[in-house]
């Protein structure tokens, strides 16, 4: 028996409706007890962390990462993906499918989550939803889905073709799969490296129109209404434009099943900051306008946003070091999540420090529907992250666990410093 | 879940734009907002006074300095105009141009710069087809870096060079500029501002003097986003209305290698925004034309507008070799003391403004 006892913290639960100060005990990679503060103590023996002072809460739960394997391990690999996930608080992620070869089988869904791949926290493939994530032909999603896949995506592309998201939609529903959809008309977006505006007319560089997104938005929503009686469940990834979120937002209110995420980058940043070409502002949907952005914070304070997510995207530092229009897309985000979303959402802009953390635990484990994930209810999974939030510290990407050090958060500053990460009764992460 | 919103109409505080710290090296000239009105005076009364110098003492202000023209678009004057006068203040000049050397091979414009400053290179001048180019360039070899064009984005040698034309016409005698010196004075530009460098370069530097910059063109190539990436710029899409209230005229090019699938109709292109001398003659007969070449005779500009007394699209050569002495000497003499020449603008994207 492995026992672990993190007592005398302020323990969070949205999930369960919990804040105070509990003692947590977990034992065999399950939540066994939680009692009033001070009665645990030491209990069956077990190792003790003391968390006086310190939030603990559900292990955070990404559902939008990009690990690299397989194929390109050169950019990350799903044990240093992971070990930045821990770093950052996290205890789960959602892997996307556009890996060399593209995750479109049960034998890649697999291989990912083999214990060759020494993932420290758990790793929840997301597989592609048709073939090379080429937008023609549909995957066995039954299949998918037996071999551990959460939800389907062609992310990095869309599923561009009226048909082929309609049936994606319908098959997805059939088998029970949410459908993550990457929202750009890529015919609106050629040679396009950064947002449509002023400033990128000041640049001279091609411009990502805001419609591009939306429209593929609200096709997507007018397909989950004609096929409203499957029940379909549609993601928008990434969302990015106030007319998108609004989008959602009347769906949700017509009782369709659409929910969406927002990135950090897209909450904080506008298209300003992408400076004088700096590449690490470069990626898509591209860093917008700030009323853009100013929706985005509005979304998610006032509920439409169901999750954040950090759409963590590593490259090598040669890919970067280009021509802004020569450089690829993305950016890291596991290990700058908590301690942004603390600093801007909690504090700056005092949104209660319980619904910052469900965006980031219980309402992604809900939206994928990872069953015992998000929450420390009695007999759910020991995923557990315990942070001091009065912490304050400056983020530096040479420090980082991941491979990639592409990151525009680099000397930001940060809230909230996370002590401990346990995956599943393991302590995955522990700073100094 | 959504307990009731809290008042987020409230101006929220956030994250501030990043501070630049661009130009790595003080004798860079990567964008006319490098340059404060005291550093434009000064390169335009340098170019003068260089231009009058005796070419043995001028042949020894830059004497053995070793320049680089790295170029990756194919270029006339340009590439002619920063080799000669290199040469003129007596530098050693290599060019490497991207169709006989190792980026063929696909080596990076990092590693190029690397190797170029390896071999000794104190300057390099870039002509590069991407925007932004430069910035690079200067991040990694921290040389001074001299843009000399940009992708779409900036030509700022030929913003120097059409001002100091300018000048030479509407403020006779005056060698130096201050903020008002073209109060009162419309600059129109024409045509593809969309895909134009030298249209940005302008349209940052003559406000700065005091101009009014009025932008002429089809919705397709001249987006309104353009009025509001500067003070002093206003759009009128009637070429005549335009031409009417106009001290000097610029016309551009129809880029056909940018248009990338754009479709344009040039027949009516030519009906609505030619410059011919009937029009000339009409509506702007003192006003002074430039073209920052290659003109497309027939296309943009008539052969007669060109060639005619008005034009000043020679002296426009002629200047850009007096302007690029004054502005490679500076590459090459600018101490770091002369950062604090710094405009306020320099390296900020939005010229300070909110």
């Amino acid at each position: 028996m492995i026992a672990l006892a993190i007592l005398n913290g302020r323990l969070i639960d949205p999930a369960a409706g919990i804040d105070g100060p509990k003692d947590l005990l977990l034992i065999d990679g399950r939540v066994a007890e939680i009692a009033a503060a001070g009665k645990l103590k030491g209990k069956n023996g077990a190792e003790v962390l003391d968390a006086t002072g310190m939030v603990v809460a559900p292990g955070l739960i990404d559902i939008h990462v990009h690990l690299r394997e397989p194929g390109q391990a050169y950019k990350e690999t799903i044990a240093t993906g992971t070990a930045a996930a821990a770093a950052g608080g996290f205890t789960s992620v959602a892997a996307m499918p556009n890996t060399i070869p593209v995750n479109d089988s049960p034998e890649v869904t697999r291989w990912m989550q083999a214990p060759e791949r020494d993932a420290k926290v758990r790793v929840f493939p997301i597989a592609a939803a048709t073939r090379g994530s080429k937008g023609e032909t549909l995957n066995d999603f039954a299949a998918l889905r037996s071999a551990g896949a959460v939800a389907v995506t062609d992310d990095g592309r869309p599923i561009l073709k009226d048909g082929t998201m309609r049936e994606t939609l319908a098959a997805a529903a059939r088998v029970g799969l949410t459908v993550i959809q990457h929202a750009e008309d890529t015919r609106m977006t050629q040679g396009a490296s950064m947002n449509l505006g002023p400033v990128s007319f000041k640049l001279g560089l091609r411009g990502m129109p805001n419609e591009a997104e939306t429209s593929i938005v609200e096709r997507d929503i007018r397909l989950v209404a004609e096929l409203k009686d499957a029940r379909p469940h549609l993601h928008v990834a990434h969302l990015s434009t106030a007319s998108a979120l609004a989008a959602v937002r009347q769906a949700r209110r017509n009782g369709l099943r659409v929910t969406c995420e927002v990135t950090p980058h897209h909450f904080l940043l506008t298209d300003e900051h992408v400076g004088l070409y700096n590449t690490h502002a470069k990626m898509n949907p591209p860093l917008r306008s700030a009323a853009d952005r100013d929706a985005m914070i509005e979304g998610i304070i006032d509920g439409v946003v169901d999750a954040i997510a950090t759409d963590h995207a590593p490259h090598a530092m040669h890919e970067k070091e280009v021509e802004f229009e020569l450089a690829p897309n993305g950016i890291t985000g596991l290990e700058t999540a908590l301690g942004l979303s603390l600093r801007w959402l909690h504090r700056e802009w005092r949104m209660p420090l319980g619904r910052v953390l469900s965006l980031l635990s219980a309402q992604p484990a809900a939206l994928l529907g990872l069953k015992g994930r998000g929450t420390l209810a009695v007999g759910s999974y020991a995923d557990v992250v315990v942070f001091d939030p009065k912490v304050e510290w400056t983020y530096r990407a040479t420090e980082s666990q991941s491979k990639a050090k592409n990151t525009p958060f680099d000397g930001w500053q940060m809230q909230g410093k996370v002590r401990w990460t346990v995956s599943e009764g393991k302590i995955v992460y522990a700073s100094a | 879940m959504s307990p009731a919103a809290p008042a987020t109409r409230r101006a929220l505080t956030t994250p501030p734009a990043p501070a630049s710290s661009f130009p790595y090296n003080p004798g860079s000239l990567l964008s006319v907002l490098d340059l404060t009105v005291e550093g434009v005076s000064r390169l335009l009364v340098r170019a003068t006074e260089l231009e009058h110098e005796d070419p043995i003492v001028r042949d020894r202000i830059l004497a053995k300095r070793r320049i680089a023209l790295l170029f990756y678009e194919s270029s006339t004057r340009t590439r002619t105009s920063f080799e000669l006068a290199s040469k003129a203040l007596g530098a050693d000049t290599t060019l490497v141009s991207n169709l006989s050397s190792s980026i063929e091979k696909g080596e990076s414009l990092k590693d190029t710069g690397l190797t170029l400053r390896a071999l000794g290179a104190e300057a390099i001048i870039l002509r590069h087809n991407s925007s932004g180019a430069a910035w690079l360039l200067e991040e990694t070899t921290r040389l001074p870096v001299v843009n000399a064009g940009d992708g779409m984005h900036e030509h700022p040698t030929q913003a120097l060079l059409d001002l100091r034309t300018i000048m030479t016409h509407l403020r006779p005698g005056v060698s130096g500029v201050a903020a008002d010196t073209l109060a009162g004075v419309t600059v129109m530009i024409t045509g593809d501002i969309l895909h134009s460098r030298v249209a940005r370069s302008n349209m940052q530097l003559l406000p700065r003097v005091g101009a009014r910059v009025l932008l002429c063109g089809p919705k397709e190539l001249l987006p309104e986003q353009a009025a509001r990436s500067g003070p002093g710029i206003e759009i009128e899409r009637d070429f005549e209305a335009a031409l009417k209230q106009s001290q000097a005229v610029m016309m551009l090019r129809i880029q056909a290698e940018r248009l990338a699938g754009l479709q344009l109709d040039l027949e009516e292109y030519k009906a609505s925004y030619q410059l011919t001398g009937q029009r000339l003659a009409a509506l702007a007969p003192e006003a002074v034309v430039l073209h920052p070449g290659p003109i497309i005779r027939g296309m943009e500009i008539t052969a007669g507008v060109a060639d005619g007394v008005q034009s000043a699209i020679l002296e426009q050569v002629t200047n850009g070799l007096a302007i690029r002495m004054a502005v490679m000497e500076r590459a090459l003499t600018a101490e770091n003391g002369a950062a604090a020449d710094k405009s306020p603008h320099a390296g900020r994207i939005n010229g300070g403004r909110a």
